[in-house]
C-alpha cells in the first residue's frame, strides 16, 4: 500500500490530489468562519448585531450565502467580453489557492517544500491584479474599468515595498525557504527570538503594504462604494462574484499566515517550554485576522493620491533603506548576529 | 511517458500556443493576455530545467510588473477594427515575406549546426550542491560586482533622462504640503463662536 503511493505514477499523482484536499477544504470551511468572524467584528466595533440569524448566533450565516450565490442567475452586461468576463473571477480564485501550496503549517506540513517558495508566494500575489484588471475591462463598463485601473497602479506599487521588507528576512535568514525562515526564529527565548524585534520598524510597514496589496480598507479604493459603487465588481453577480470574494478574502488569510511566518515563528510556541505545532500557526493567523477586521472597521478611506504618495515616497525608500541597513547588520554580526542566523536557519 | 516529459510538452505547446494567439489575435488586449500565458509556460520550462530562481523572477518580472503595464496602456487604446484589419490586408504581403526570410535563415542555420570538437570539456560545470539562487548569488554579487554595478549605473541614467524629459514643472498650480497639514492643529485651523438663536454671525 505504502509502495503504491511511493512508486508508482498514479500513486504519487494520487497521493498529491489527496494533500491538497487536505490543505483545502479545511482553509475552504476556515474562510467561511472567518468571513463571518469579519462581519461579527465589524458589527460589534459599530455597536451592530452582525450576523445572527443563521444558525446558532448566525454561525451558519456564510453557508447561507453560499448557497444563495450559487443559485442565483448570472447576469452578462451586453457589451461584456464573455471569455475575459468570466476568465477574471476564476483567475482570481486559482491564484489564491494555489499560493499556499508551499505554506507550512507545523514543521514539514507543507505541499511543496521548494527553495524558492517566498518568491513563489510573492510571483503568486503580484499576479493576482490580473483578475482585477480583467474583470474590470471586460465588464465594458466605466466604474469597473476605473476601479481596475486604480487597482493595477495600487498593487503594483505596494509589491514593491512588500518585496524589498521580504529581501530584508531573507538576508538575515539566508534562506527563501518557509521552513528556514522559521526555523532561523527558534531559541531559548521564545517570542523574543522572533524576526518581529530585529525587523521591527519593518513590520508595520509590512502590514500596511499587505493592506494595500489585498485591497482591504483603508487602501479599498479599487471598490470604494462612494465613488465607484463596487469598483471592478460592479457587473458581476451569482458565482463569478463569489469566487471574487472567496479569492479576496483568501490573499487576506494568506496575508496573515505570511506575517505569522515572516515575524511571529510560524508554528513556534512564544514560551520556552510548551510544544510546537500547528496550533500556534492557527492562534497567530487568527490573531492577524482579527487586526485585518479591526483596520477594516476604524479607519476612513484614504485618498487615491495620499496612497500613491504613500507607497512611493514613504514605503519605497524606508524598505530600501532597511535592506542597505540590515545588510550591513548581518554582515558585521551586530549584537551578537541578531540579524544574521544563518547558522540556524540556511 | 512520464509525468516530467508530459509536463514539459504540456508547457512546450502552451508556450508556442501563447506566442501564436500574441500575433494572430484582433483585439490588443487577447494578445497581451495570450503572451502573459506564454510567459507564465515558459516559466514552467525553467522549473522544469531546474532553475527555479530564473522562473521565479519571470513570473515577478514580466508577468507581475512588465505584462501589467503592457496591459494598462493597451486598455487605455482607442482601437478601430474595421480600420486595423484593413491594415493588416495592407501590410500582409511585406509580413509574409519577413516570415519567410526568417524561416529560411532559421532553416538555414540550424541546418548548418554542429558541435565543434571536445564540447563536453568546455561546458560549464553543474553547480553540485549549491542552489542555484546562491551560486547566481555568487556570480552576480562577489565574481561580476562591477559589470552588474556598471549595468545598475546605465538604467540610472536612462531612468533619470526619462524623468528630465517629461518632467513639466507647472507653477500656477496649488499644490499639497504634507507636512504643513500634518502639523496643523485644530486651534489654528478653526474658531469656536458661540452663536445666539436667530441671529447667525
Amino acid at each position: 500500500m505504502v509502495e503504491f503511493f511511493t512508486t508508482t505514477n498514479l500513486g504519487i499523482v494520487l497521493l498529491i490530489l489527496g494533500q491538497c484536499l487536505l490543505v483545502l477544504v479545511p482553509l475552504l470551511v476556515a474562510l467561511a468562519f472567518l468571513m463571518y468572524a469579519d462581519r461579527k467584528i465589524w458589527a460589534a466595533v459599530q455597536m451592530r448585531r452582525g450576523p445572527n440569524v443563521v444558525g446558532v448566533f448566525g454561525l451558519l450565516q456564510s453557508f447561507a450565502d453560499f448557497l444563495k450565490y450559487i443559485v442565483k442567475e448570472v447576469v452578462v452586461p451586453a457589451g461584456a467580453d464573455k471569455a475575459v468576463f468570466f476568465l477574471a473571477p476564476m483567475i482570481s480564485f486559482v491564484l489564491a489557492v494555489i499560493a499556499w501550496a508551499v505554506i507550512p503549517f507545523d514543521d514539514g506540513w507543507v505541499l511543496s517544500d521548494i527553495n524558492v517558495a517566498i518568491l513563489y508566494v510573492f510571483a503568486i500575489s503580484s499576479l493576482e491584479v490580473y483578475g482585477v484588471i480583467m474583470g474590470g475591462w471586460a465588464s465594458n463598463s466605466k466604474y469597473p474599468f476605473l476601479g481596475s485601473l486604480r487597482s493595477a497602479a495600487q498593487m503594483i506599487s505596494y509589491e514593491v515595498s512588500i518585496g524589498l521588507i521580504i529581501i530584508g528576512v531573507i538576508i538575515s535568514t539566508g534562506s527563501m525557504n518557509f521552513g528556514d525562515i522559521v526555523r532561523a526564529q527558534e531559541g531559548s527565548w521564545g517570542i523574543f527570538n522572533w524576526y518581529w524585534l530585529p525587523h521591527f520598524p519593518m513590520l508595520f510597514l509590512f502590514f500596511i503594504s499587505a493592506l494595500a496589496e489585498t485591497n482591504r480598507p483603508p487602501f479599498d479604493l479599487p471598490e470604494a462604494e462612494s465613488e465607484l459603487v463596487a469598483g471592478y465588481q460592479v457587473e458581476y453577480s451569482s458565482t463569478p462574484f463569489l469566487l471574487f470574494m472567496i479569492g479576496e478574502l483568501m490573499a487576506v488569510v494568506l496575508m496573515c499566515a505570511l506575517v505569522s511566518l515572516l515575524f511571529f515563528g510560524g508554528w513556534l510556541s512564544p514560551i520556552p517550554g510548551l510544544p510546537d505545532g500547528i496550533w500556534w500557526m492557527v492562534i497567530k493567523m487568527s490573531f492577524f485576522f482579527f487586526i485585518f477586521s479591526m483596520v477594516k472597521a476604524i479607519t476612513p478611506r484614504y485618498r487615491y493620491d495620499q496612497l500613491m504618495r504613500l507607497g512611493w515616497k514613504v514605503f519605497l525608500p524606508m524598505s530600501l533603506g532597511w535592506v542597505v541597513i540590515v545588510s550591513f547588520l548581518a554582515k558585521y554580526e551586530a549584537l551578537g548576529g541578531l540579524w544574521a542566523r544563518w547558522t540556524i536557519g540556511g | 511517458m512520464t509525468v516530467a516529459a508530459f509536463t514539459f510538452y504540456a508547457f512546450a505547446v502552451t508556450t508556442l500556443l501563447g506566442g501564436l494567439m500574441t500575433v494572430m489575435s484582433r483585439n490588443p488586449v487577447h494578445s497581451v493576455l495570450w503572451l502573459i500565458l506564454a510567459f507564465i509556460s515558459s516559466a514552467g520550462l525553467f522549473v522544469l530545467l531546474g532553475a527555479e530562481f530564473v522562473a521565479m523572477l519571470l513570473m515577478i518580472v514580466y508577468v507581475g510588473a512588465v505584462a501589467v503595464l503592457f496591459l494598462f496602456v493597451v486598455m487605455m487604446l482607442d482601437i478601430d477594427f474595421a480600420e486595423l484589419k484593413a491594415e493588416m490586408a495592407r501590410y500582409m504581403p511585406l509580413a509574409l515575406l519577413i516570415g519567410v526570410v526568417i524561416l529560411m535563415q532559421l532553416g538555414m542555420a540550424f541546418g548548418a549546426w554542429d558541435y565543434s570538437e571536445g564540447v563536453a570539456e568546455r561546458l560549464a560545470a553543474p553547480a553540485g550542491e549549491v542552489q542555484n539562487t546562491a551560486a547566481l548569488g555568487q556570480l552576480i554579487y562577489d565574481k561580476y560586482i562591477m559589470l552588474f554595478q556598471l549595468a545598475g549605473l546605465i538604467l540610472l541614467v536612462a531612468m533619470i533622462g526619462a524623468i528630465v524629459l517629461t518632467l513639466r514643472h507647472r507653477t500656477n498650480i496649488k499644490r499639497q504640503d504634507i507636512l504643513a497639514q500634518m502639523y496643523r492643529d485644530p486651534a489654528k485651523a478653526m474658531e469656536l463662536k458661540d452663536v445666539k438663536p436667530g441671529q447667525g454671525l
